[in-house]
Formats: C-alpha cells, structure tokens, sequence
C-alpha cells in the first residue's frame, strides 16, 4: 500500500525535557521520524520545548514549536497549523498523555485532526492499567493477578486478594514514577498514597508480586496490513522487581529455548493486534517463572521507547524511521532496509553478537537518597556494549560506563567482607549487584547461592564464574606470554587496564605486550541478518573475535577519505546529556558538508550520534584510551585521518585527549595544553592577572589544614571544589569552619595530587555564561546568557536568558571584551563557554572551558546561528571570516532556559539548588518579552503558574528588601500572602497585606500543615546557612509531592511574579521558532 | 579466513574444518569424535538449534550457527524434529556451555555425543558464514579427535572426492521404512505435545516421507487430520490402498531432481487422480518438478528463521522458517501453476498453487519448530479442504 495522500502535513509531539525515563532517545526516534516524513513530502509541524535536541532544529520541520507540550498550548499550535494528522507515539509518555487529553476534549475532532500511529482507544487500552488487563485476559494471556484501586480502602481491599509483596503501579505514569513495592501494610499504605497522587487519574494497581521472576521484552512493529515483526528480543539480567529501566539486559534472550520463544512472539504479536495498535512499534513486557516457565503479561508500551531504541541500536533496525512510515500507510514489505540496501524492513533481524545495556545512576548528587532500585526508573542514562559472546558484551559496557571501572572490578566497601555481609549485599538491589555477584564468586560462593539471593540466572553468574577464574590465573601467573593465550583473555572482553590491575603493572605496559604480541581487535559489521547479506552501512564494533586458531576477519575496510573522528560523550549523566551529543551531531552533519568522511565513536544507545546515517562511519564502542586508539590505528591504515575532535562531548573524550597525543594522534581544535591552561586553577590564575581581568579571591589546598587557612585568608562563605569536575560534583559553598571541615572529611578526598580550589563566594552577583567561538584569531561570542539564579547555583541548574534580561549595555559589552581576550590568550580554536559574575558593577571571571558547553544548543536555538556546526568547521581549520555571523537575530525576542530537576524521583532528598548540579534536562520559552519567554519556561518544565489563591513568602534577611514589590504585585494581582515572622513584618512594614504563618518550629498548625491541606499555591522560600536550609526541608518536600511551585532564590520568585502578571495580560501565544529567526 | 595453504596443526586444535578448497579451519572439538564429510551451510537462527540439528533436512549437511552462543539452553526429548540428528555436525562461535533452561535435560554437547554428531567450538563462524555467502556453500569434511591427531591431506581428499549434494537422493536413504500412523499434535508449555490427540474421523492424509519434520505431522493431526506415513519409495498403489483424503509431500535433504526421478512420476499419478495435495520445501520442489518446472541450486540458500515470504493473494507479508539449497526456478512454471507465495529476500518463488488440480506447495516451513508460527494456517488451509472419511 503507498503512502497516504489524503494527509498532507503531521503534527509530531516530541518528549519535552529529558528527565528520568524520558531521554534522548526521543530525540533519537522523534528526529529519525521527522526527516522520514519530511522526505516523502508532507509538512512537518513539531513541538518540543527541548532546545538540545536535533529534532528542533530549525532546518529539520517545516515549523518547529518549541513550546511547552501541554494539551492547551498544542490545541493552539494545531488551531494555528491545522494540520491534517497528529503523530504522538515518537516523544515518549508525554506525546500520547497529551494526545490523549487533545482526543478526550475534543480538539481533534473540532479541527479534524487524526491521530496515527496509535489511535485513542489503544494509547486508552494501553495505559490504563484494568482495560489492558481485560484486553490480555480476551486473548487468553495471563497477568499477574491485580485490582485496580482509587483509594487507599480500595487498594487496602485489593490487598487482601493479591498478598503481600504487592506491586504498586500508578496509571498514566512514566517510568513507574510514585510506584514501588510492599513488603508490608504500612509500607503499602505509604506507597498507595504516593502513587494516587502521582497518578493523574488517581488510580493504581495493586499487584501480585512475580518477583525473582526472569524478564523479557520483545520489540513488536506492525503495519496496517496487518504484517507484524519482532525486532528484537530483549532479556533482563536484573529479575522482576527491578525497573526495566534501571536493569541490566541483553539482546537477544539466552535462556529460552524455540518453543518458548514462540510463545512470547505469537503474544506480543497477539498484544498489539488486541490493543489495536494499527502501525509502529510497540514494546512488550514478560515476566516468566524460571522454574516452569509460566509466562505473565506484565505491560506493553503502544510507542516507541527506551527499549525500541535500545533494540535500533542493537540490531540496525530504524524502528521509529520505520513506524513512522508505517503510520502513513507504507506497509513494512514497501520501506527498504537501510543497512543492506537490497532486502525490505519486513523481516526479523538477526544478529550474531551479543549486547549488553547497563544503566547509569547519579544517587551520589542526591544526599540523602538510598541506591536500591526497584519499580520507579532512577537511572539517568545508559551504556550499551557489543561483543561476540556475553563476557566480551558486559565487561565492554562496564568500562563504557565510565564510572571508573575497567570490568568486574572488586566492591570497594566489600573489600574483607565476609560470607555473610557479601551474602546480605546479594539480597539488595543496588547499581553494582552484578559486581557484588563477582566478589560473591571470588570469595568462593556457588552460583547456585547466588541465584538463590539475587535471582540472576546461572548461566550468567557461570560466565562470570569463568571470568573470575580466567582472573585469578592472570594474578597468580602475570600476563600471558603467547598470543593464542593473550587473545582468548581479551576475547573474554578484558581490558588492558583491568589485566594491568591484575598482574600488577600499568595500563601502557599492557598494551605494549599486547600489541608485541599483535592481539588487535577486528571490527564487526552490524547488518540486521547475521551476515547473510553484504552489510552496505559501515557500522561497527570491535571484538577480539578469537578462532582458536588463526587470523580473525576484520570488517573495517576503512576508507581512502579524508577522515575526522568525533568522538562522543558515552552514556548521559548529569552535567553531561544530551547537549554534547547535540554538538557532536552537528560535527558530523557540519564537516560532512565540508566534504571530509565523519566518524562517530560513541556508546550512547539513546543518541542521535549513534544513528547509523548521522556519521559516514559509526563504531559502537567504549570511549576508553584503548578502545578509541584501536579504531584510530585501524582507521589510519589507509586514507588520511586529519584528527580527532575531543571538545564537544564533554568531558568524555576530554579526557582521552592526553592518551590520544601521546600516540601522536592529531587533535582538531583547541590545544589540549590551552585545555589544562584553564582547567588548572594555578596556570589559569597567572593567566588571568597577566590579562589584568579580575577573579574572585581563589586558592588551592593540598591538605585539610591548607584548606583551612586558604578559606580564612579569604573569608567566608567560600566555594569549595575539586579540580577537574564536569556537572559541579561535590561543589559546595560553605560558610563556617565547621562546614568546611565536615565538606573535607565527607565531600572529597584532598591531597597532593587531588587538590581542593576554593573561590570566595559572590553573594548575590549576577551570573552569566557567554558562548563564543573563535578561531585562534578572531572571536565570535554567539551567546550572552544571564542567569536568573545568583552565583553559587549551578550553571546548568539555573535559569538563563538570552538576550540578558537586566544587565546594562556596558557590563554586556565589558563581558564580550573579556572574553575576546581570553579566546586570544588560550588560542581557541572552536568553542569557548565562559562564566562570569558581576557584582556592584565589576565584572568577575568565575570560569572558562574552551569547549563545548550544555547551553551551545540553546544559544544556537535562541539565535539561529549554528554554532556548533560552525565551530567543528573552524576546528577543522575554516576561519569565521567565511561564515555569515551578522547581523545576529537577537533582538525581537528573549529565549529563557529552565532546568528540569528529578528530586520527585528521589524521596527524603531536600530538593534545593546549589553549586553541585542536579538538573536531568532544560526546556526554552521564546517569546517577545521576558515575562512571557520566563512563563512558558515555567510551564514546560511543568511548573503551573497559579492565577489566583494564597502564596507563602519566606525569605532569608538578604533578600527581603528585594521581594517587597514582588509581594505588592502579586497582592494588585488578587494573591492572598501569608509569610512567616521575619518576612510577615517586612512586608507589613512596605504596607502589604500579609497573614502570619508559623514556621514548622513554631507549632501546628504551622506552614506544612498548610501546604499539605492544599491552601497554598505558590511558594517563595529563600534560605541563609545550614540552620534554615534544614528548616525549611519540610517545606521544599512537602510542595514537591504537592505539586505546588516553589521558587527557593529571590530573582526567580520576581521572575515568576512577573510571569504571572504577564499570563494575566494575555493568553501564550504560540510562533514557530522559524518565524524569530527569520532576518528582519 | 584466508584459503592459503593448510598452516601447520597449532597446539590444542581438536577439531577441524577442512574444505575442498583447501582451507582448514582449526578450533575445539565437540559432541562425537570422528570424521563426517557433507556440504557446510549456514544457518542464522537465534534459537532452536536442537530442532535444526534433528530437522531431517540437514541430512549430508555441516551446519555453521551464526549466532555465537550455541547450547545455552542444553538439549531436552522434546525439541526434537525426528528419532535421531540428521546434520553431520556444526560449527559454532563459542564453547557450549552448560544449560540454562528448566525444560533442559543435558548438555548439548552431550546431546550431540550420544547421536555420534560432532562439533567444532571456536570458529570465526561470521568469517565462515561470509564465504558462503560469497562463494556458495562449500564440501568439507568436520573431524574431531581429542588427540588432537587429525591427518589434513587424507581429509582434504575426502572432502574433494564428495561429490556434493547436487545430483545427491537422499531422502529415499532417510526416510522411514515402513508405514505408520501418526497421532500426536502441537506443543503446549503446559502439557507438553499432545499425545494421541489425532482424530480418528478425520480426513485421511497419507504423508510421503522424504526426511519428515514432525512438526509438520503434529500440525497435520492438530489440523485435524488422521495421518499416516508411508516410505518415500511407497508406489502410487500402495498410497492408493490406503484410502487418502489427500496426500502431503514432506520436507527432505538432497537435490530434489535426484529424489524427483523415482519420486516425481507417484505424484503425477496422484495429481492426475485429483486428490488434494500440499507439499513443503523438498515436497514443494517435487510438486514442482511433477508439473514439468525445473528446479536449480542456490548460491547460499535460504536458512534461517526470519525469513520474509509474500503471499500474493492479499499482499500480507509472512515471516518464515526456511532451510533450503535448491529452489524451483519461476521462469519454468508451466501455465498450469501460478506462483502463490515469494521471497521478499531474493524474489525465488516460494510457494505455488495449481490451477487444474488441488495441489499447492510452499519452500519453506509452516510447521516452523524452530522459528515463527506465522504461517501454521496452510495446515488448516490443506485439512480443511478435504472430505473427512466417516467411519461406517
């Protein structure tokens, strides 16, 4: 069947911010399906408040939203567009909840707008939890025995039918936020409660716990001829009970036997047909009972997901390019396999590798939080590995992951344990369980013991087992000596720094006896069918594929091209997501216009960077030294590699920049040496003196007591940092000696060779980030943000404008002066983020990276200059004379940054900003004034403004003569104000009307109670020291769980006040981002 | 994998692969010692590998897993497609390891001993699996000797001196011997196959054995149908004696012209008396060859479990379980039979229907075991259509 004609132009709906459970990979499905589209002729419209991702790119739709994706402010964008069809199944649970609520209230039908992909009754059927179950019971599938419940009595009632454990899942939620698991009454009570609130039908599921079970998934994509296929099967290591999210899996299952597999591939095909999912692909999740094999339904996701790109990634199978050609009516027989470019997409892959997804997790930036996993997603991003056999796959992706290991490497805090504390480690999920099952093993434990604790299934606990003994021989005996033995350790997927661990020697001397012994990978091709077709896309891994016997086959071939490699930002973390893959995007798309052969290394599953047609050549691989330097030898066989570029995917390829010059390899752009010139607090503060620019007070300690001193001499409250920090981990502002010494003894660990910065702290002083680009001799600043936030929150947690919203003219024109010095002293060649503070009119240099930085896609985005792209151009040795860079388009329009937070997702952690980042993602509000652009950033991020009710304002000495206007306008606007003592006076002081309230120490009622009742609807609450921060905890949480916003700095609570007036003014308007960029 | 000259025997090498072109491809012996010479093919299933070893299809074949982890499941009574394995051997990536299933009931390795099958471990099977892809599925002589005591050249020239499947009946040598009835149907995790399930008032199928999958008997009997099978050299009187409501041409090995010259002058028989008849893969080929088209070998084949085959009546794509050298060339068909089914692959015709006689056939494997289901519909499709012979 062709396609449709009778639509003409698709509204996509992207995934707004990423937050937990929602990343990049829906920037990865939506832009794979609006280039798609787009290509076979229809009009793309697209709305996405995300400003880092591809798909909003202004060169990509037709028209692109960037507003927030309510179903209000969508109805608009459809009211204005009238588009004939609305695809919502490539941005994640957002893009259906909100199709969902634009089908229920009509707007659909009023502008006739059809909904493909997935129609409302499906996306219904789908997600709510007790019409999914009556579909499953329909077609004969079993569920896990459940009740649905609206209530805390109801749930109680259901409780009685399922037992306990019970598995608690709110309706309507992603990534299972405000579910959990209950051992007991009060536990459940607790979780029931959570989970009603968090549902925004009010409505959970109590379920039967199959915990320990075995976890599968299969990726399911039909087409509307009813042709169904599976992509990918996919198994979970961790059992039930941990999100699959948060699990370690693989692709394909191992553990089932054909007829088995049958089973699960007759019923996930079976789910789509009865929950009508017409086109595209779904996910579908399985849990089985390891001892007889009994199969329960657990749920299907009616989109593409976390899983499908995980399974695009893992097979070469476009799913959501595919979908979306689906949902306008090519049939899967119609849409050509990309990567054999000879055979159709309908058809199962096959693959003849293994790949292993371990989730990546960031409790260590929340206090507070416990790191067990269960059924609410916490991990904040992934790594993905490939290898010929399972070993190879996992202990690839465990040094992928960055987190400092380099394989199964021993449990720190299980060093000397005993049988009984390993045992009691097993019984808990944590990140690292699969580690503790290692050191389970080393310490002699059966793997039928450790399947009894943890339930991961013998075969991978045997193949660890072999691991641990291949181990142990390199310890007792040193490295092998023979190349058939040497390569059959590293097929084993053993990386040269964990052997040089465990012969005790170093990293280079490994590599060096290796290479003696000429044990080199070879590259693998990933061609959606094992080899029996001629794979026409270079995308590749490394295996030490090891015969028995004789030489390995290498896939690589590279190319006579000029080449420049790109080398990515690994698995998304916080402080480094989804804004460096942006640029490494850009570099790939930039310097493939420049006509050089790009090549991506990456290890990123959710990315754009790792779509096969993003790079010319794309090998999936860690970002390790070793692994880089492979691909880089194999590379440099033929051709020319004209160099690597390390700026723009963080501080990853970062910090491979020493390995990669000491091989001689060459480096695009910025020196490295420029690199540590800034990075290094002492080289960099000679620098600064001899530029006559100004720093705050700033010294550096090698030991506690020097820290001491260093603080005294220059006074409190004083910024404290390790060096070398991406994302400000274990940042932190400190104001006594108290603090200081606890921030030592607890924070960071400080010696010779780990030292301790710390900069007095501006209170108060204005922010702002400046991007530039240079080319070593001239300079180009892009960008002007000014932050919201004073100093001492994280750059990436606050909130920016663009252009500055207060900063006078001459303060502006003195930043861009210094920072076109600075880009000349450190001979930038590429990008510059620099960090300023003005206070009382100085202008101070807080900090300068010359490379890419987390607001480049904003700053690109809000401009419309593309200055990732034209940085990579730069680096490749272009000047900026040759690019159109004026006039700016900056001028007719403000664009405001906000930071996304996922404290909901971490109970018991106060959710209050500071210098050590915690924000997942940003969104952007554009519009002509700041007050509009602030409430639409407000708005994305899902914090409603209220338009009428009662604020509670407390705020700390300092600022208290800055919020008596806002107070008297939101007064003028109908606002009821209650505040605690201190502030209570003030304002009555200023004439305002204000109630007291009491603070938490005062006595009940007192302003918890009050939120908690529901009679407070918006939050100003500013904190001075320890004392009142722990204080004021209460409040924070309380207005999280309640949803009520909470401003917790005194520029934000003016901003939002005057966002309020300006949503009293007029209703948000709508504009493509195209219409702002457009010249005047 | 380079052809160059045998290297000299590297120490530890257990088993080998040597091909008639010279090449020899060292690694670890597996499953029975011994020697066993036959056509190296590959296969790019992701489970089922007990089946595919069983499937009396891969008789005279050494078959090359892609996928790496071969064994992971062990091997059980069930997951069986007939008494004993037909493959020679196989050639896999990794070690097998030791089972991880509940319905396991040993090692495969230990499987494949029992059935004097052998397996070599430790190959760079995607090498290997490339080369047939470029140059057609090659003769070779699989040998494993724990001793490590392998004499390449007297190897080599066995592998030379096969004469190789082309040309090669084999179904007539595999076949079952004797008539039997059949009562067994489908697999059901919790019963297991369902055992004297057939029923007895069913239209009578007389399936010809020529290397039968048992599935597809399972599949008849669940169909409906009262089945009994007779020896590939049954004559068209026997068959006939038995009362058929229709007849089944199986699955086998071989080259399918070879079979054909004893096989194909029964069916014109039983085409000419109009009795239904359905047939897959070799039975496919011989329904083929029975109304005159010609049948060639293929480069490297069609094996595997994912393979997509379009049904030209509707269009809908079916996704498939295929194990085939040989295909019956399209541009042969006589006007008397359409093409009902092709490869989405490579366009080969894949399944055909009469136009004068109720007769169809498919290339590849509705009775799946291993691989998709999707196509189980043509048992329902063939029972369906007969008369049921009342008992009287």
């Amino acid at each position: 069947m062709p396609k449709r004609t009778d639509i003409k132009s698709i509204l996509i709906i992207g995934a707004g911010p990423i937050i937990i459970g929602q990343a990049c990979e829906f920037d990865y499905s939506g832009t794979q399906a609006v280039k798609a589209l787009k290509a076979e002729g229809y009009r793309i419209i697209l709305v996405n408040s995300n400003p880092a991702t591809i798909m909003t790119d202004p060169d990509l739709a037709d028209a692109t939203y960037v507003e927030p994706i309510t179903p209000e402010i969508v109805a608009r964008i459809i009211e204005k567009e009238r588009p004939d069809a609305v695809l919502p199944t490539m941005g994640g649970q957002t893009a259906l909840n909100t199709a969902l609520a634009l089908a229920k209230d009509g707007t659909l039908e009023k502008y006739n707008v059809q909904l493909i992909g997935a129609d409302a009754e499906a996306i219904d059927k789908a997600e709510d939890r007790l019409k999914f179950r009556d579909a499953m019971d329909k077609i004969g599938l079993e569920s896990p025995k459940s009740r649905i419940a609206h209530t805390v009595e109801e749930a109680l009632a259901a409780l009685e039918f399922v037992g306990l454990p019970s598995i608690i899942r709110p309706s309507f939620t992603m990534g299972g936020t405000g579910g959990g698991i209950a051992y007991n009454r009060e536990e459940f009570i607790h979780i029931v409660t959570g989970g009603l609130d968090a549902s925004p039908t009010t409505e959970v599921l109590v379920e039967e716990s199959v915990l320990g079970w075995k976890e599968y998934e299969m990726e399911v994509v039909r087409d509307k001829a009813d042709n169904a296929i599976i992509v990918c099967s996919i198994e979970n290591i961790d059992p039930m009970g941990v999100h699959t999210g948060d699990s370690i899996t693989i692709a394909p299952a191992l553990t089932l036997t054909d007829k088995e597999y049958q089973i699960m591939r007759n019923a996930s095909i079976a789910v789509l047909r009865e929950i009508g999912v017409e086109t595209g692909g779904s996910n579908v999740q399985y849990a089985v009972n390891p001892k007889d094999g009994r199969l329960v339904v657990i749920e299907m996701n009616p989109r593409v997901s976390r899983s499908s790109a995980l399974a695009s990634k893992a097979t070469g199978f476009p799913i959501a390019k595919v979908a979306a050609l689906l949902a306008v009516g090519y049939t899967l027989d119609e849409v050509m396999n990309d990567i054999t470019g000879a055979t159709p997409a309908s058809f199962e892959p096959t693959i003849d590798y293994i790949v292993t997804k371990i989730p990546r997790f960031a409790f260590e930036k929340f206090k507070g939080a416990q790191n067990l996993l269960g059924t609410a997603m916490k991990s904040v991003g992934e790594v993905m590995a490939i290898g010929r056999n399972w070993q190879e796959s996992v202990q690839k992706a465990l040094r992928g992951l960055e987190t400092g290991l380099t394989g199964f490497d021993e449990v720190e805090h299980l060093a000397g344990a005993t049988i009984e504390e390993i045992e009691a480690a097993l019984s808990r999920p944590t990140p690292d369980r699969l580690l503790v099952a290692a050191d389970a093993l080393r310490a002699g434990m059966s793997v039928d013991r450790i399947h009894q604790i943890a339930k991961f299934d013998p075969w991978f606990l045997r193949q660890m087992q072999e691991l641990v003994q291949e181990e142990a021989k390199v310890k007792a005996n040193g490295l092998p000596t023979s190349a058939a033995d040497f390569r059959h350790l590293k097929s084993l997927g053993f990386s040269d720094a964990r052997l040089a661990k465990l012969a005790g020697t170093s990293e280079a001397e490994v590599s060096r006896a290796r290479r003696a012994l000429n044990v080199r990978p070879v590259f693998k091709r990933i061609d959606t069918c094992a080899g029996e077709f001629a794979a026409k896309t270079p995308y590749m891994y490394s295996s030490y594929e090891a015969p028995s016997f004789g030489e390995p086959d290498c896939e690589s071939q590279p190319t006579a091209a000029r080449k420049i490699v790109i080398l990515g930002g690994g698995p998304n973390r916080i402080g480094q997501g989804i804004e460096f893959d942006y640029c490494c995007c850009h570099a790939c798309f930039a310097l493939d216009d420049a006509g050089y052969e790009t090549i991506m290394v990456n290890c990123n599953p959710e990315t754009v960077s790792t779509d096969y047609d993003t790079s010319d050549r794309l090998y999936f691989e860690p970002l390790t030294a070793e692994d880089v330097l492979e691909i880089l030898h194999t590379e440099m066989q033929n051709g020319e590699l004209v160099g690597v570029i390390v700026q723009l995917g963080g501080q990853t390829p970062l910090k491979l920049a020493q390995a990669l010059q000491d091989a001689g390899i060459p480096i695009l752009g910025t020196s490295p040496d420029s690199i540590d010139l800034a990075e290094d607090r002492e080289r960099f503060a000679a620098l600064i003196t001899e530029l006559g620019l100004k720093q705050p007070d700033n010294g550096i300690a090698r030991s506690a007591e020097e820290a001491v001193r260093v603080a005294e001499t220059i006074g409190y409250p004083v910024l404290m940092r390790p060096s070398y920090v991406l994302g400000g981990r274990a940042m932190e502002i400190v104001d006594t000696l108290a603090q200081l010494e606890t921030y030592i003894r607890e924070a960071v660990v400080v010696s010779g060779s780990s030292p301790v910065l710390i900069d007095r702290y501006l209170r108060d002083a204005i922010e702002v980030d400046v991007d530039a680009v240079a080319d070593g001799e001239t300079v180009f600043v892009a960008g002007v943000l000014q932050h919201i936030e004073e100093a001492g929150v994280h750059s990436g947690d606050s909130a920016c404008s663009l252009p500055p919203y207060s900063l006078p003219a001459e303060i502006i024109a003195e930043i861009e002066r210094q920072t076109d010095v600075l880009a000349r002293a450190l001979k930038v060649k590429g990008l510059m983020n620099v960090q300023f503070a003005v206070k009382d009119g100085d202008v101070y240099l807080i900090e300068v990276n010359p490379r890419a930085s987390r607001t480049v896609p904003f700053t690109a985005k809000a401009t419309g200059i593309p200055v990732a792209k034209i940085a990579a151009r730069v680096m490749a040795g272009e000047k900026l004379a040759s690019f159109d860079l004026s006039p700016r388009n900056v001028g007719n329009h403000i664009a405001v940054k906000e930071a996304v937070f996922p404290f909901a997702r971490f109970p018991g952690v106060d959710p209050v900003l500071g210098p050590e980042m915690k924000s997942t993602g940003e969104v952007m509000g554009i519009d002509a004034d700041f007050a509009t652009a602030f409430a639409k950033s407000q708005l994305a991020a899902s914090t409603v403004l209220p338009q009428t009710g009662r604020v509670f304002i407390s705020v700390k000495d300092s600022d208290k003569p800055q919020i008596i206007d806002a107070a008297r306008d939101l007064v003028s606007l109908g606002f009821e104000l209650v505040a605690t003592s201190g502030t209570e006076l003030v304002l009555k002081a200023a004439g305002i009307p204000v109630t007291a309230v009491n603070k938490v120490a005062e006595g009940r009622p007192h302003i918890v109670d009050r939120i908690k009742d529901g009679e407070i609807a918006l939050i100003f609450n500013t904190t001075e020291g320890l004392q009142s921060l722990k204080d004021s905890q209460s409040i924070r949480a309380s207005a999280l769980y309640g949803r009520v916003p909470y401003y917790t700095t005194a520029p934000a609570s003016r901003a939002a006040v005057a966002a309020i007036a300006a949503l009293r003014r007029h209703r948000l308007e709508v504009r493509p981002l195209q219409s702002y960029l457009q010249q005047p | 994998m380079a052809a160059a000259p045998a290297p000299a025997q590297p120490k530890g090498a257990t088993g080998v692969l040597v091909l008639a072109d010279g090449s020899v491809i060292w690694g670890h012996g597996f499953g029975a010692e011994g020697v066993a010479v036959g056509e190296v093919c590959f296969n790019t299933a992701m489970t089922g590998y007990q089946e595919v070893m069983s499937d009396p299809s891969y008789a005279g074949q050494i078959i090359t897993f892609t996928f790496p982890h071969i064994g992971n499941v062990g091997a059980n009574n069930e997951d069986i497609e007939s008494a004993n394995p037909h493959a020679l051997g196989c050639v896999v990536r990794e070690p097998v390891t030791a089972a991880a299933n509940f319905r396991s009931q040993r090692r495969f390795d230990d499987w494949m001993k029992a059935w004097g099958r052998i397996g070599i471990s430790g190959v760079d099977t995607r090498a290997l699996t490339k080369r047939i892809r470029e140059g057609g599925a090659p003769n070779g002589v699989i040998a494993h000797n724990k001793a490590g005591q392998f004499d390449i050249k007297k190897l080599l020239s066995q592998a030379k001196a096969w004469p190789g499947l082309e040309g090669m009946d084999l179904a007539s040598v595999i076949s079952a011997t004797q008539n039997y009835s059949w009562d067994d149907g489908l697999w059901t995790l919790a019963g297991g196959y369902a055992s004297h399930s057939g029923n007895p008032n069913g239209p009578h199928v007389v399936a010809i054995d020529y290397g039968m999958k048992r599935n597809i008997l399972r599949n008849l009997v669940a169909a409906g149908a009262r089945v009994t099978v007779v020896p590939a050299t049954a004559t068209f009187d026997e068959i006939m004696s038995l009362k058929p409501a229709g007849i089944f041409l199986s699955n086998g090995p071989g080259d399918p012209a070879a079979t054909g010259v004893h096989a194909v002058p029964t069916i014109q028989k039983i085409l000419n008396v109009g009795l239904p008849l359905f047939g897959i893969c070799l039975g496919h080929q011989l329904l083929g060859l029975a109304v005159g088209a010609k049948t060639l070998k293929m480069t490297q084949g069609h094996r595997g479990a994912n393979h997509p085959v379009k049904r030209l009546s509707d269009g809908r794509v079916e996704i498939t379980s295929m194990n085939h050298g040989f295909a019956v060339d399209t541009e042969t068909l006589p006007a008397t039979a359409r093409p009902t089914h092709i490869s989405l692959f490579d366009g080969t015709l894949a399944g055909l229907e009469l136009t004068d006689r109720p007769a169809f056939s498919v290339q590849y494997h509705p009775e799946a075991s291993p691989g998709p289901q999707d196509s189980q519909y043509l048992f329902e499709k063939f029972v369906g259509s007969l008369a049921s012979t009342r008992s009287l």
